[in-house]
């Protein structure tokens, strides 16, 4: 289910490194040997072999991430993102895995366009890709895909995101058919008519500032719906870039009644809030809109108790004249996946919010858990899937500092605590 | 290209000064308020001479790019500009290149490599004007970006109040209808705010946003307790087929117009206009001597000639010399 193009394995000792896989229950200096790209030994002392040694001290050596959220512009707009420039930001970024949403011109929906798509990350993508299809044809929410056959082609999961499912019946409809594929739902919950042309959280700022307010409730009445529909079918469904409050206390019952539903936040609505809307800098426009503070360290709250199981970067590259507009005229969508590790570390993991081992597991198990794929772990015998991060480091973020095609950033500007000294992607160096 | 100025670096102050823009009430304190009404008198009293034209932004170009439709807004600054002998250019949408696609951004940057001192600028986007004072090096006034902000506007009814009711302190202001898609509304509770005027908003539920900060109230007997009926324009594509804003302009007048039974006998009635007559306003309100809506065009003028040379000038001691040394 994950394509990518067939890069040298790594013959490398880590030495000297904290090595902290939390969902493993490993956290102890050892090192780590990799032979042709796959582990081979974990253990206090092990022989170098006359691999390159790389110097661990003080550095943190954990699994690799997993974005299962990210839009990599392919087929359609390749000036704002490519198969190999998305992937060599995940690299940068620390990622083994990301997954492509299928909102592209045109939309994935089809396995011609599908089967396109895997055979150009066999030639360009150096991390391993997975894809999403649509669930709706042209994800115009009225006739369902055939999925079946996108599955089989390998789609991971199903998804009109950047749009609704707006009718409950085909949302029924769609929940029942994806169960014989084995994949699930990705939801992108909003009620049109709710949101309609609201382009910040509607509260004090968007009412000061004048913007036609997408409230909290456009989100939430949504999620509510299709839990509702998910409990009714016993299907498992996963929610997109949860921003409000509601949606979170949605999801939190729906988990205690048994529902197996999943969610997702971005780094930008785990640190943000629409106070940041004030600059009115639209790289601080995205869908769904910051929201209070309420709602962030509700976000926060459950991504701590696992309610949320995954951080996904919603990484949405645009093209600098199209941002270099007034906010209103602005596209919604940041990029994040060169900075999500270094920002959440900042600024939840620094000032003791939440716990490095928390934060790990939300951006690698738990994303992987989700959407069936293999966990990246460390152990001997699997292909190494790892990420050396130096927490004493900077990241600084400026226009160049990125590998992918877009810098349409909320960080630009910021030096963040942290830095990615190295990431092993399916057994290749793929950053350092 | 910046043209050389031979001016020799010691002679230079040691920091250039912040330029000075108008674009949000939010940007300003007291003291700025009464600064620009004290100019605005200035300009008042000089309007008052047979000759009416004054040097001092002589040789100053003043760009107005207007991307709404707009008289007495254009038409006041434009005056504005010339009363103070300032080279004005005025750039509307409509015919300009704007029709043939190009961006805010470009046009700014072609409107910038004329130099010019002010761009007064009005555009259906809330952010416009930010967008222009970054892209060019002009200083920006703000003539209406979207729902946000409309700071000459606020500025004048103050101006018009101070002139009328001979004080702001106190002042009670009910602003009535859709506040929710009123950058008038938005400037005025700000300006309110800063000279203490207390201001309550009356209207349609769906037309009141919550969190600016000010009182609001459904209820329209509650402007009864106001000195001053601050009326709203009631825009047409908010009783368009689906919108459900209000269920309809006869209801909404039924329900919210001001008419003079509505009225206390010698309640002050302002309208930033275009009126829709017979909506949001009954015509014996408009055309009643308790009406300020003429007197408000008239500050107009006099306050956008204190806006021009307020950003132009800036700082307190340079307008007070430059006030006294020109129009003295």
């Amino acid at each position: 289910m994950l394509w990518s193009k067939e890069l040298p394995g790594a013959n490398v000792v880590v030495r000297g490194a904290r090595v902290l896989d939390p969902t493993a229950g490993i956290d102890a200096t050892l090192e780590v040997r990799i032979d042709d790209g796959v582990v081979a030994a974990v253990a206090e002392r092990v022989d170098a072999n006359e691999h390159r040694v790389v110097d661990g001290k003080g550095l943190v050596l954990a699994p690799a991430f997993v974005d299962p959220h990210v839009h990599l512009r392919t087929p359609g707009r390749e000036d704002e993102e490519t198969l190999a420039s998305g992937t060599a930001a995940a690299a940068a970024g620390g990622y083994c895995a990301i997954l492509a949403m299928p909102n592209t011109d045109p939309v994935v929906d089809t396995a011609a366009t599908l089967g396109a798509l895997v055979e150009s990350a066999k030639d360009d993508a150096v991390v391993p890709t997975g894809f999403l299809a649509a669930i709706t044809r042209g994800q115009a929410g009225e006739e369902l895909t055939d999925m079946g056959e996108l599955a089989e082609l390998g789609a991971v999961a199903f998804s009109d995101d950047g749009v609704p499912v707006t009718s409950a019946g085909l949302m029924r409809r769609a929940l029942q058919y994806a169960a014989t594929t084995g994949r699930p739902l990705a939801l992108h919950c909003e009620e049109p008519s709710l949101s309609h042309g609201g382009h910040v959280h509607e509260g004090a700022v968007a009412a000061e500032l004048g913007f036609a307010g997408y409230p909290s409730v456009a989100e939430s009445v949504m999620v509510e719906r299709d839990l509702s529909l998910a409990a009714a079918e016993e299907q498992p469904l996963h929610l997109l870039h949860l921003s409000a409050a509601e949606s979170v206390a949605a999801l939190r019952r729906a988990r205690e009644h048994g529902v197996p539903a999943s969610g997702e936040v971005t780094p930008h609505h785990l640190v943000l809030t629409d106070d940041a809307v004030r600059s009115l800098d639209p790289n601080v426009k995205m869908n769904p809109p910051l929201r209070a503070e309420r709602d962030r360290t509700a976000l926060v709250d459950a991504l701590r108790d696992g309610t949320i199981e995954a951080i996904a970067t919603d990484h949405a590259p645009h093209a600098r004249h199209e941002k270099d507009v007034p906010f209103e005229a602005a596209p919604f969508g940041v990029t994040g996946l060169e900075t999500a590790f270094a920002v959440l570390y900042t600024e939840l993991v620094e000032p003791g919010i939440l716990a490095l081992e928390t934060l790990l597991e939300r951006m690698s198990a738990g994303p992987a858990r989700i959407f069936g794929l293999e966990r990246p772990r460390i152990a001997p015998g699997v292909r190494a899937n790892l990420v050396l991060i130096d927490p004493q480091g900077v990241t600084r973020v400026t226009e160049n500092s990125f590998r992918s095609r877009s810098a349409n950033s909320w960080l630009l500007g910021r030096a963040l605590t942290s830095r990615i000294v190295m990431t092993i992607a399916n057994g290749a160096v793929v950053q350092e | 290209m910046k043209p050389v100025r031979l001016v020799h670096d010691d002679l230079r102050p040691p920091a250039p000064p912040p330029r000075r823009h108008l674009i949000s009430i939010a940007d300003l304190a007291r003291d700025d308020v009464e600064r620009l009404l004290g100019t605005a008198r200035t300009f008042a009293t000089s309007l008052e001479r047979e000759v009416k034209k004054l040097p001092t932004l002589k040789g100053r170009l003043v760009v107005n790019l207007f991307y709404e439709s707009s008289t007495r807004t254009s038409s006041s600054f434009e005056l504005a500009a010339k009363r103070l002998s300032a080279d004005t250019l005025t750039v509307k949408s409509a015919g300009s290149s704007v029709d043939k696609g190009e961006s805010l951004k470009d046009t700014a940057l072609t409107l910038g490599a004329y130099d010019p001192d002010v761009i007064v600028i009005r555009h259906p986007h809330i952010g416009a004007p930010q967008l222009v004072a970054r892209e060019t090096s002009a200083h920006v006034v703000n003539a209406g970006d979207g729902t946000h902000q409309h700071p000459t506007q606020a500025l004048l009814d103050l101006y018009t109040l101070q002139q009328e009711l001979g004080r702001l302190d106190g002042l009670h202001v009910a602003i009535v209808g859709d506040v929710l898609h009123s950058r008038v509304a938005r400037s005025l509770v700000q300006a309110f705010a800063l000279v203490s005027i207390r201001c309550t908003l009356v209207g349609p539920p769906a037309l009141l946003p919550h969190g600016l900060g000010a009182e609001t109230t459904t209820d329209i007997g509650a402007i009864r307790d106001a000195d001053v009926v601050y009326v709203l324009r009631m825009q047409n594509e908010r009783i368009q087929a689906g919108a459900n804003y209000v269920p309809s302009l006869r209801e909404y007048t039924a329900r919210w117009g001001i008419t003079p039974e509505r009225l206390r006998p010698g309640q002050k009635v302002m309208h930033p206009g275009p009126m829709n007559r017979g909506v949001e306003i009954d015509p014996r309100v408009a055309d009643s001597a308790d009406a300020l809506i003429e007197r408000q065009v008239r500050s107009g003028l006099v306050v956008r000639m204190a806006a021009l040379y307020d950003v132009l000038t800036g700082g307190p001691v340079g307008v007070r010399a430059l006030a006294a040394a020109e129009v003295a």
